[in-house]
């Protein structure tokens, strides 16, 4: 894989290439769909299988709505991988630094992600309302794990010599945390968080699934029932554009954050 | 040739006393009965073969590691906290950090000893241009030569103002040129700033070249089967050094004593 931004020529190639690749799809797409070939094929209703410029009237359209919507998803996001983070952080620099913490903590964390997120996410409605916390907790409950994960690979990654050097150069175990270890975990740290940002619109859509009363995840919960297929794949469109946006946006912090590589 | 036991230092002594030393990782003995004096700003070379134990003895010596027998003092003291206060480690890779300049890695001690990065960075900023680091101050160490970041290294070693260093087969990763380059540079740094010097290395010229003393280890467990004098001293010319025939009797010596080790005499 080519580093982004490496040179002027894969600069544009990241964008380029992913570009002709959608168009070429989005343009198979466009015939299959206009020429009636997916509805015959399923027998289905033509208005069941909207095509590409369907999809981007009904995304013109119905902008007002979908960008009412697409603030409150991205509010929980945010909120969601924020606390993640927070929480994945702590969680790694513990583990790391308490051999207990580890070993207790290690399999409740692996089990934590085996809890259906369909299962739960309706108790928290009923604990916590139709609000934003259920959301939140939600989205951090999957997004915690690979920043944790991730973390704690990249603190375990320091090299023993450094540790003995700064030793005997009268580094105090924080003068060691802050000086080697943190700098040595910060690129594993943006891995788990550029895979937090990721899989966060998912958890959104299923925590709005089990109760709200706005947000994307709520839109396309709501067309279902109304058959509103075009708008439903231009919500989806949406969601896709709030997590690369966010992908782009950590690739970002990123190379302003580790400058060294 | 053993180091004369009537020669055990006076408690409180400077420099480095090393008594019938003996480490084992469980069952696994890795050093046996060490016995080794260097007097404060003495140069002692430890060479031996693979996996004799040198490290581990500059663990001990640095207070990192816990010797499971004997004793081991650094200036009078034996507790390993007060070893470690005394003693700096320059492992064999330089492990500059990247996210600093080369100033900042060379002004690691400083920081961590509680002194502003400003103070800190102008104390060893006034090394860099005695060291023949000028105008590097501000490079990521990314950008520097295999030689300067040994430099580098080696100043971060120093700055920490320790009366030991324990140099752990500082140059074995460069090229023949540059490792003859930086032991001349080495040499010219300990005349204008002497230390107690314990040099690990492989390579037996180098601690002729750069020591006083050198002390050949046999392999596993680790013993000294040789203590040898030295003819050259850190000679400002290091290739007539090398070259007399003092010198080249003295590293004949040193290895028929490296090759008996090695085969566990």
């Amino acid at each position: 894989m080519h580093a982004i931004g490496a040179k002027g020529t894969t600069r544009w190639r990241w964008v380029l290439l992913p570009g002709l690749l959608l168009a070429l799809l989005i343009g198979a797409w466009q015939v299959a769909t206009s020429t009636g070939a997916i509805a015959e094929l399923f027998s289905l209703e033509p208005y069941l299988v909207p095509s590409p410029v369907e999809i981007a009237e009904s995304l013109w359209e119905n902008r007002s709505l979908l960008a009412e919507n697409a603030w409150v998803t991205l509010r929980e996001i945010v909120f969601g991988v924020l606390c993640a983070i927070a929480v994945g952080i702590g969680f790694a620099v513990a583990m790391q630094r308490w051999r207990t913490v580890h070993d207790a903590t290690y399999p409740l964390i692996v089990a934590s992600q085996t809890i259906p997120i369909v299962v739960i996410a309706p108790i928290l409605v009923v604990w916590f309302g139709y609000g934003l916390p259920p959301k939140i907790f939600i989205i951090a409950l999957i997004c915690f794990f690979p920043i944790t994960i991730a973390t704690l690979d990249g603190l375990r990654s320091v090299d023993p010599e450094a540790v003995k050097m700064m030793r005997t150069l009268d580094a105090s175990r924080w003068q060691r945390f802050w000086r080697v270890e943190a700098p040595t975990a910060l690129p594993q740290l943006f891995t788990g968080i550029k895979i937090a940002v990721v899989i966060a619109p998912i958890g959104a859509i299923f925590a709005e699934w089990a109760g709200s009363s706005s947000g994307l995840g709520h839109l396309i919960q709501s067309d279902t029932a109304n058959f509103e297929v075009a708008r439903q794949f231009a919500t989806v469109a949406v969601l896709s554009a709030i997590a690369l946006a966010l992908m782009a946006l950590t690739v970002l912090a990123e190379r302003r954050v580790i400058r060294w590589r | 040739m053993r180091q004369d036991t009537n020669m055990k230092p006076e408690s409180g002594q400077q420099g480095l006393s090393l008594t019938a030393l003996q480490h084992s990782y469980g069952e696994l003995e890795t050093l046996a009965a060490i016995d080794l004096e260097v007097p404060a700003g003495g140069v002692v070379g430890l060479v031996g073969p693979s996996g004799c134990g040198k490290s581990t003895l500059l663990e001990l010596i640095c207070g990192l590691r816990e010797q499971t027998g004997g004793r081991v003092a650094v200036a009078g003291h034996e507790a390993a906290a007060q070893r470690l206060a005394r003693c700096a480690f320059m492992p064999q890779r330089d492990l500059l950090l990247p996210w600093y300049s080369a100033l900042d890695n060379a002004a690691l001690a400083l920081r961590n000893q509680g002194l502003r990065r400003e103070p800190a960075r102008a104390a060893a900023a006034d090394l860099f241009e005695r060291f023949g680091l000028g105008g590097f101050e501000a490079a990521r160490p990314t950008e520097l030569s295999g030689g300067m970041r040994q430099r580098v290294a080696f100043l971060r070693t120093l700055v920490a103002g320790k009366p030991v260093l324990a140099l752990d087969e500082p140059f074995a990763a460069l090229d023949a040129i540059t490792r003859g380059e930086m032991q001349e540079w080495l040499a010219a740094a300990l005349r204008t700033d002497p230390r107690t010097v314990v040099l690990v290395t492989h390579d037996v010229e180098e601690a002729l070249y750069l020591c006083d003393r050198v002390a050949v280890l046999s392999a596993r467990p680790g013993r000294i089967v040789a203590e040898l004098g030295v003819p050259a001293r850190r000679a400002e010319d290091r290739d007539a050094a090398v070259t007399d025939p003092a010198f080249v009797a003295a590293r004949e010596q040193a290895l028929r004593a490296l090759h008996r080790g090695s085969r566990g005499s």
